[in-house]
């Protein structure tokens, strides 16, 4: 149980995948306006990392390992498929994000106008493929994935709508001409992933 | 869809419109300081110029084949399937490189770990097949994609000289600035080795930029 607490919170602080690892840039920088739009941004990464990463996990257990296919036959105990592991992981995350969006928009149609048009971009979220490449590069076991995919996720959307709230704030700041918009986003980003760093004192 | 332009049939020699593809996302529209796509791994590898570099020649051969694969079936793929059509080009290409990193410089694939897998989901390759090569001619495209993997290259090594100048004291490997603490008189700066100086770097460049080219401000 403790494994599984600190695998959590190391996930969200300690290794935030914005803040420490830079993934998920584009939309972090693009969705962090208004703090609204950063929480149905947030919302969605969290939702499908918790879908994808567990799901590449056992595609890469049963499917894709060296030996993994003995389940079919003996005489496919030999075959390892590994190289094929990010043209599979793609694949799983448009199509799960597909299958999101289509049972959000049938079941819960308040949500889904919230999410709106970020379930389809997060398909193409380096968060999202960063978190299965990095449970395939750590070798997490099925509940460790579930784990690491709820911590992932959920540091992503912290780190989100903590920027968006400063940058609601700094509309108000009078900052140099050509730092305005994007320069002053990325410097306030550095402070911020300084002040992160501080968790990585943390022993867990 | 698109008309075949003039320029494309008169073979490789490089006409003006060629060279404004060519030139134009190295230093008037570039990809990350105008553009700003494909910033995660730009950020997260410019530690050394070594990870620098091969980053850079990763994402430069990706796009520029993903370009020219996009363009080449530009007009037999439906629209409703061209996100999975450019996706399975493209993680075609990145498996191939990410195997051909493995095999000749292991220790370096290592260090770039998840980083080459995620050239897939770099917002470059994505917007320039996207943007670009689905509406072009195949040599048009090859050159758009060589430019804006230029484009990429050029700010990426920037960075990465000025993080691995200023925090180890070397370029390449190669000592240029002697450390005091080997006996020489420079103090590095450990700040630039970590994850912040990245961000403040190119915040840095962007407002050098906008400085430099006015019309780029944002007004709001």
């Amino acid at each position: 149980m403790e494994h599984f607490v600190n695998l959590a919170l190391k996930s969200m602080f300690m290794e935030n995948m914005a803040l420490a690892f830079f993934l998920g840039m584009c939309s972090f920088l693009a969705c962090s306006k208004k703090v609204e739009t950063a929480i149905g941004l947030g919302v969605a990464v969290v939702f499908v990392q918790v879908l994808t990463v567990p799901l590449n996990n056992l595609i890469l257990r049963h499917l894709l390992h060296e030996g993994a296919l003995k389940w079919i036959s003996p005489a496919l105990a030999d075959v390892n498929l590994s190289f094929l592991s990010f043209i599979l992981f793609i694949a799983t995350i448009a199509a799960a994000t597909q299958v999101v969006e289509m049972a959000v928009d049938r079941f819960a149609p308040t949500l889904y106008n919230t999410l709106g048009v970020f379930l389809p971009l997060i398909a193409v979220n380096c968060v999202i493929l960063g978190g299965s490449l990095f449970m395939q590069e750590r070798e997490y076991s099925f509940a460790e994935s579930v784990v690491f995919g709820v911590g992932s996720g959920l540091g992503f959307a912290i780190a989100l709508i903590a920027l968006a709230a400063i940058r609601e704030k700094l509309a108000y700041a009078n900052i140099p001409a050509g730092l305005r918009g994007l320069g002053i986003t990325f410097i306030t980003a550095g402070l911020m992933s300084m002040a992160f760093m501080v968790f990585s004192g943390i022993q867990l | 869809m698109s008309a075949v332009s003039p320029a494309a049939g008169r073979g490789f020699g490089l006409g003006p419109k060629e060279r404004a593809v060519l030139l134009d996302p190295v230093l008037v529209n570039n990809p990350i300081g105008v553009q700003v796509l494909g910033i995660c791994s730009a950020l997260a590898i410019t530690t050394r110029v070594d990870k620098a570099l091969v980053m850079s020649a990763g994402v430069i051969l990706v796009t520029m084949l993903a370009n020219l694969a996009v363009s080449l079936v530009r007009n037999h793929t439906p629209t409703a399937i061209r996100i999975i059509v450019q996706l399975a080009i493209i993680a075609s290409l990145v498996i191939v490189f990410d195997q051909v990193l493995k095999a000749t410089l292991y220790e370096l694939s290592l260090e770039l770990s998840v980083f080459v897998g995620l050239i897939i989901t770099n917002c470059i390759v994505m917007g320039r097949a996207e943007g670009f090569a689905m509406n072009n001619p195949p040599v048009l495209s090859v050159l758009d994609g060589l430019g804006n993997g230029l484009g990429y290259a050029v700010v990426l090594l920037l960075v990465a000289v000025v993080r691995e100048l200023l925090g180890a004291g070397k370029l390449l490997g190669f000592t240029v600035l002697p450390l005091a603490k080997d006996g020489g008189w420079y103090v590095p700066n450990g700040l630039m080795l970590l994850a912040p100086s990245a961000l403040f770097l190119i915040g840095l460049l962007i407002w050098a930029l906008r400085q430099w080219k006015p019309e780029l401000q944002e007004k709001d």
